[in-house]
């Protein structure tokens, strides 16, 4: 095993001159997530937002499962996506097993419930403060759901970004549905496990780095975006 | 005062115009129970077609919720609430209701007034009259939340004549604003009672039901206490709990 320090300098190495492999595994790490993250939205918005405006028999047991779903183990969701997409399954002859397709299909099931959960409870605190003005305007579900997730534009990106944090940081369903596949299905969280069993630590500490660096930018964009939004009395 | 008086639901206002085929307004029996505390007891209470009507009375007398009772915002427990022949929530889109404390949308001055034109399938083109008509036509790109209260109060009420309302319900609008705020505030509402507006309006400020008003509704207990003609009300009181609000005493 290379000693830490030189590990270090040769990660560093690798991420300054812009090595092809790692550009590669972040491009795809990115290209997944961040389509994950918008599939997850497009499901996950409209369900808070439902869930927040309306009463309904059953409403507390759809919250609590809401709230159970964003705790979904990733293996066990890699598990369930793997079972429908291989050969047997129900959804086999589509192919996309071992496909950056099934990475975000695991990676959407694993985080629309996280959007979901976290933008009802956005969304109903402000429903409660617009309801009497919405009802005296008499809206229909339609318009009320439009103008609440508009208004609460700032804070769910917020929660849209929470849930890219979780799927560009999860690897166990990445790993069964992708495979982990030289320059198919590589992400970053397989490829450092992978290179860290190896023991061919700089790529793997490279990739770590960049990973970190995401983290920090996305919450440097949601403080930043958040900040935006209270100053013009948006938020 | 203004001149124009009403003398119970039969009598029009000299000179207003009788707009609105809601009126005449009749309330019999009204009851509401709010966590577990009655709010309106058997209330009964008739409206004329047109006018400024001022609910005045004690907090906890129920004026509040007796005008979100009226617009279909809250259902009583029991009575009968009767806008000529149609219930609240069938009329609730001819009316509109300015709030205490105004719900403003985290949008624009003018999103928030393009808001309630395009919920009701009206010309946008209309918010720029609507906006100089509140005072606040230069202030048309400021985000709304960051509006001082009176001026908040103001484009609370654009909207709500955006709508353009047969009935505007305003509760206790001007609480907390300074002189000027509620001098411009009771400009625009004398000019919507003008336009033909049917006002009910809710204040413990017993100068603006002077000002204002053309009839009194005095609730005490969830229940009408005394209803008369603005003039004949501060004449004289017919209720000691009357008699004591408008004094300024002590109503238990």
């Amino acid at each position: 095993m290379q000693d830490m320090g030189e590990a270090l300098a040769v990660a560093m190495t690798l991420v300054l001159s812009g090595d092809g492999d790692l550009v590669e595994i972040v491009g795809l790490s990115l290209r997944v997530s961040l389509t994950a993250t918008v599939a997850a939205c497009a499901i996950g918005l409209p369900i808070g937002a439902l869930v927040a405006t309306n009463r309904f028999p059953g409403r507390g047991a759809v919250l609590v499962v809401m709230n159970a779903l964003m705790g979904l183990p990733p293996v066990v969701v890699g598990l369930i996506v793997y079972l429908h997409l291989s050969r047997a399954g129900p959804l086999g002859f589509l192919g996309l097993l071992y496909t950056p397709a099934a990475m975000i299909i695991a990676q959407t099931i694993l985080i629309a419930p996280i959007v979901a959960a976290l933008s009802r409870q956005v969304i109903e605190d402000m429903h409660a403060e617009y309801a009497d003005h919405f009802r005296s305007l008499c809206l229909n579900t339609r318009q009320t759901v439009q103008a609440l997730l508009w208004d609460a534009r700032y804070a769910l990106l917020t929660v849209a970004l929470a849930g890219f944090g979780r799927a560009v940081a999860e690897v166990g369903a990445v790993m069964i549905v992708g495979g982990n596949i030289d320059h198919m299905t590589r992400v970053m969280t397989t490829a450092i496990a992978l290179e860290t069993s190896k023991g061919d630590l700089p790529l793997a500490l490279g990739l770590g780095i960049v990973l970190m660096i995401l983290a920090l930018g996305v919450n440097a964009l949601v403080h930043s975006l958040r900040l935006t939004a209270v100053r013009q009395a948006y938020a | 005062m203004r001149e124009a008086i009403i003398h119970g639901p039969e009598a029009l206002t000299a000179g207003a115009v009788p707009a609105s085929n809601l009126l005449p307004l009749r309330v019999r029996g009204l009851c509401l129970t709010l966590g577990g505390r009655r709010i309106l007891n058997s209330l009964d209470l008739d409206l004329g077609p047109a006018g400024c009507t001022v609910l005045l009375g004690p907090n906890g007398a129920g004026k509040t919720q007796l005008l979100k009772v009226l617009h279909g915002l809250l259902e009583p427990d029991a009575g009968e609430v009767d806008w000529n022949g149609a219930a609240p929530g069938q009329v609730t889109s001819r009316q509109a209701l300015v709030f205490q404390k105004p719900v403003l949308l985290r949008r624009s001055v003018a999103a928030n007034v393009d808001f309630v034109l395009k919920s009701r399938n009206l010309p946008r083109a209309r918010r720029h009259a609507l906006l100089d008509h509140v005072g606040l036509g230069d202030k048309a790109r400021q985000p709304a939340r960051l509006l001082s209260g009176g001026e908040a109060q103001r484009l609370a009420l654009a909207r709500a004549l955006a709508t353009e309302p047969e009935v505007l319900f305003l509760d206790e609008p001007t609480a907390s604003l300074d002189p000027a705020s509620v001098n411009r505030i009771e400009e625009i509402v004398l000019k919507a009672v003008r336009n033909g507006t049917r006002v009910i309006l809710v204040t413990h400020d017993i100068g603006q039901a002077r000002r204002l008003a053309d009839e009194i509704v005095f609730l005490h207990g969830g229940r009408v206490a005394e209803q008369a003609a603005a003039d004949r009300f501060f004449a004289g009181p017919r209720t000691p709990a009357a008699r004591a609000h408008v004094s300024g005493g002590l109503v238990l």
